[in-house]
């Protein structure tokens, strides 16, 4: 199958690796993989702040340079679930309702990783050899925005040699919300406190999750407090073999 | 930009009330740094979350229900003035009194003047949060009547000279140990070796209000719903005084909120499902006291009902934001939140605390008053997921943060900052430039890692680790790669 990466501008400037795992992946799962230059962001940080005329070029963008594909995947929940259930609401807010049109039908096809390989490749097991202790963050916009449920679940369930230990109160926000971590840092700050002493809890060594922006910021206070648990994209995981 | 409809309308006015308060990011770090506070709210939240999910599981058709309660409160809105004017027409059939209150200067006339024709000097109250709104007991006072809170709660918060900060249990904030100092220190009857266990705590406040209810001639309520086809008021209550005060006084004078009203009784049979459920985690609430107008010997004879607007009129006028309204005040949303177990209700300045207070402060009082409140949410969704009639407080804050922005006319850092990002995300070629200057972030970095950015995005580096940006992007992978796919 031929499948569109849009790689989130996060993964693209900062975590290419998440990127590059699901290229791998999906390459590996024998799939064609595009990944159409233009692209750049799909503009939540804006929508999310309310700078909604900002983001309305990055979601025209956005639509213009995925529309002539029928999947698309996407290695992040939360930018996933700006493209279904932003695009066309901020399309129709500045009166633009053949964009939003158009940004639905887009929507429809463009896959959060998990959901891709499940729903759409109808994969479980994927080949991957992971011998790591692991616990798993769901993220707010994949659970509840998106509904994928335990698909990442599943699919870490199939890696040889991965250890899978529950994460206590996993549906708990991580307290990142984007510019929240920032305009509220305090009280994501006490959030965030939380999910490490759950992480911890786990004593995994890896924490996983759908979404590089989730693990930016639960890695960026494991980090601080060098607890020797590291953050590692589910795409990584996903990828790895022996 | 399309034009926005709900300009000018009067929002409810400052100076009178408690809908607004000081910055929520400054409030809150005060409140997160009550590590009492913060053990107290974690281990109620905790409690009533877990009742809440085991009652809405036995039943196979909730979401069935919260679909209806969503449908009701939608359906009624859009004909509010028709139910409204249904309403008056039939309490006063009834022998009710109807009042009609733009905002909360003008209901808290009406009720003290009311007050006052009755020569007493001295009200009793049933738990509400819409008389709270308005700030009815101050201007009770400023008159000389003396208002007495006679849910447990209430009056916890009363006497302790303390502001409410949930919406069903308004002294989440407090443990038994703070409950017993406030009774000893304030309530002169309370017996002098009380101890803090729930059951002395409770007969103590019970032997106190026993004789304001009897000695009471005037009752204040608020209202859960208001049926308009046959004009009858509805409280739903747990300890019982409610029932006292809406049944001893001769006279009960009911403030509502006219989003508060149900057009038919089958109305009222899904709420009656959904709150109890959604509140208490109960499958019924103990007391459900309804009247109709007035019955000759019957619990009061004078009747007065004040439909307050304060902002409510110019929330409708929003239609991304008006299902806000739909809300039945039964603080789900704020049991499940994780922003509002931390910092408490206090933080959020108003007598809407948590998600719905969130959307709901800033509607009633005008985006600009309560400016910070759109943003004290991480967007996580688990209050729309909770919430029985299925408000999408995630969608309306993000509306209430655009409605924020577009008000806004004098430039920000912030707005130049998103104004750059905008202009940088909005072409690759611009994009790849900033990621090489991005790439000067390696400077600060050890080991990977940055320990300290500049504002504003010090506040992250405060607690955080940033990533160093790495020395090959997404984008240069791809175009380095031999033998890719494209």
């Amino acid at each position: 199958m031929r499948i569109a990466l849009f790689v989130t501008c996060l993964a693209d400037t900062l975590f290419p690796q998440a990127g590059v795992a699901t290229v791998q992946l999906l390459e590996r799962l024998g799939h064609q993989v595009d990944f159409p230059q233009a692209q750049t962001c799909c503009g939540q940080m804006h929508v999310n702040t309310g700078y909604q005329a900002a983001a309305l070029p990055l979601i025209s963008r956005y639509v213009e340079v995925f529309e002539g594909y029928d999947v698309i995947v996407v290695p992040s929940g939360s930018c996933t679930g700006s493209i279904r259930h932003q695009h066309a609401m901020v399309a129709r807010r500045a009166g633009d309702e053949a964009l939003a049109r158009r940004a639905e039908a887009v929507a429809a096809r463009s896959y959060e990783l998990s959901q891709l390989l499940v729903d759409v490749l109808e994969v479980e097991d994927v080949g991957a050899y992971y011998p790591h202790r692991v616990t798993y963050h769901p993220t707010c916009h994949s659970l509840r925005l998106l509904g994928v449920g335990d698909r990442p679940l599943r699919l870490l369930r199939q890696v040889a040699g991965l250890e899978l230990v529950e994460l206590p109160d996993a549906e708990v926000c991580c307290g990142f919300g984007g510019t929240f971590a920032v305009k509220n840092a305090d009280t994501s700050t006490a959030m965030l406190a939380d999910k490490m002493r759950n992480v911890l809890a786990t004593r995994a060594e890896v924490c996983t999750a759908g979404d590089s922006s989730c693990l930016m910021h639960i890695g960026g206070g494991l980090s601080r407090l060098r607890a020797g648990t590291r953050t590692v994209h589910l795409a990584e995981i996903l990828a790895s073999t022996p | 930009m399309s034009t926005p409809v709900y300009l000018g309308m009067p929002t409810a006015p400052r100076g009178v009330g408690h809908l607004r308060g000081e910055p929520f990011p400054a409030a809150a770090r005060r409140a997160l740094a009550d590590s009492q506070l913060r053990r107290n709210l974690g281990r109620a939240t905790a409690t009533i979350r877990a009742k809440r999910a085991a009652v809405v599981a036995e039943l196979p058709d909730w979401e069935e229900l919260r679909a209806a309660g969503s449908a009701i409160k939608a359906g009624t809105m859009a004909h509010l003035d028709r139910y409204l004017e249904q309403l008056e027409e039939q309490v006063t059939a009834r022998g009710g009194v109807v009042h009609w209150a733009r905002d909360a200067v003008e209901a808290n006339r009406i009720v003290v003047d009311l007050v006052r024709a009755t020569g007493a000097t001295e009200a009793v109250k049933v738990k509400s949060i819409v008389t709270d709104e308005i700030g009815l007991n101050e201007a009770l006072a400023a008159a000389g009547i003396r208002a007495r809170e006679t849910d447990l709660a209430e009056l916890i918060v009363q006497l302790g000279r303390d502001r409410p900060s949930h919406i069903l249990v308004p002294a989440i904030h407090r443990n038994r140990a703070e409950i017993r100092d406030i009774f000893l220190r304030e309530m002169s009857d309370a017996p002098p070796g009380l101890t803090d266990s729930p059951a002395a705590l409770t007969e103590a406040a019970r032997l106190h209000l026993r004789r304001a209810f009897l000695s009471a001639r005037v009752g204040i309520s608020g209202a859960n719903f208001a049926i308009a086809e046959t004009g009858t008021l509805c409280v739903v209550e747990s300890e019982g005084n409610g029932r006292m005060c809406l049944t001893l006084p001769d006279t009960l004078i009911t403030v509502m909120g006219i989003e508060k009203i149900l057009p038919t009784w089958a109305d009222l049979g899904v709420f009656l499902q959904l709150l109890p459920r959604s509140s208490t985690g109960e499958r019924m609430n103990p007391y459900t006291s309804m009247w109709t107008g007035v019955t000759p010997g019957d619990g009061p004879q004078q009747f007065h009902l004040v439909l307050l607007d304060n902002g409510r009129t110019a929330a409708l006028a929003d239609p991304a934001g008006r299902s806000a309204l739909h809300c039945i005040r039964c603080s789900a949303c704020l049991n499940v939140c994780p922003v509002y177990e931390r910092t408490g209700g206090h933080a959020y300045g108003s007598v809407y605390p948590g998600p719905i207070g969130a959307i709901l402060s800033p509607m009633l009082t005008g985006v600009e008053d309560n400016a910070s409140l759109p943003y004290a949410s991480s967007l996580c969704g688990a209050c729309y997921e909770a919430c029985p009639v299925k408000i999408d407080i995630p969608s309306i804050l993000v509306h209430l943060r655009a409605r924020h922005v577009e008000e806004t006319h004098r430039p920000t850092p912030e707005a130049v900052t998103m104004a750059a990002a905008s202009w940088v995300l909005a072409r690759p070629g611009r994009l790849r430039a900033g990621q090489r200057a991005g790439r000067l972030g390696r400077l600060l970095s050890r080991d990977g890692r940055i320990r300290r950015l500049p504002p504003p995005l010090a506040g992250w580096t405060a607690a955080r680790d940033a990533p160093a940006p790495p020395a090959q992007t997404f984008r240069q992978w791809w175009r380095s790669r031999a033998g890719g796919t494209r």
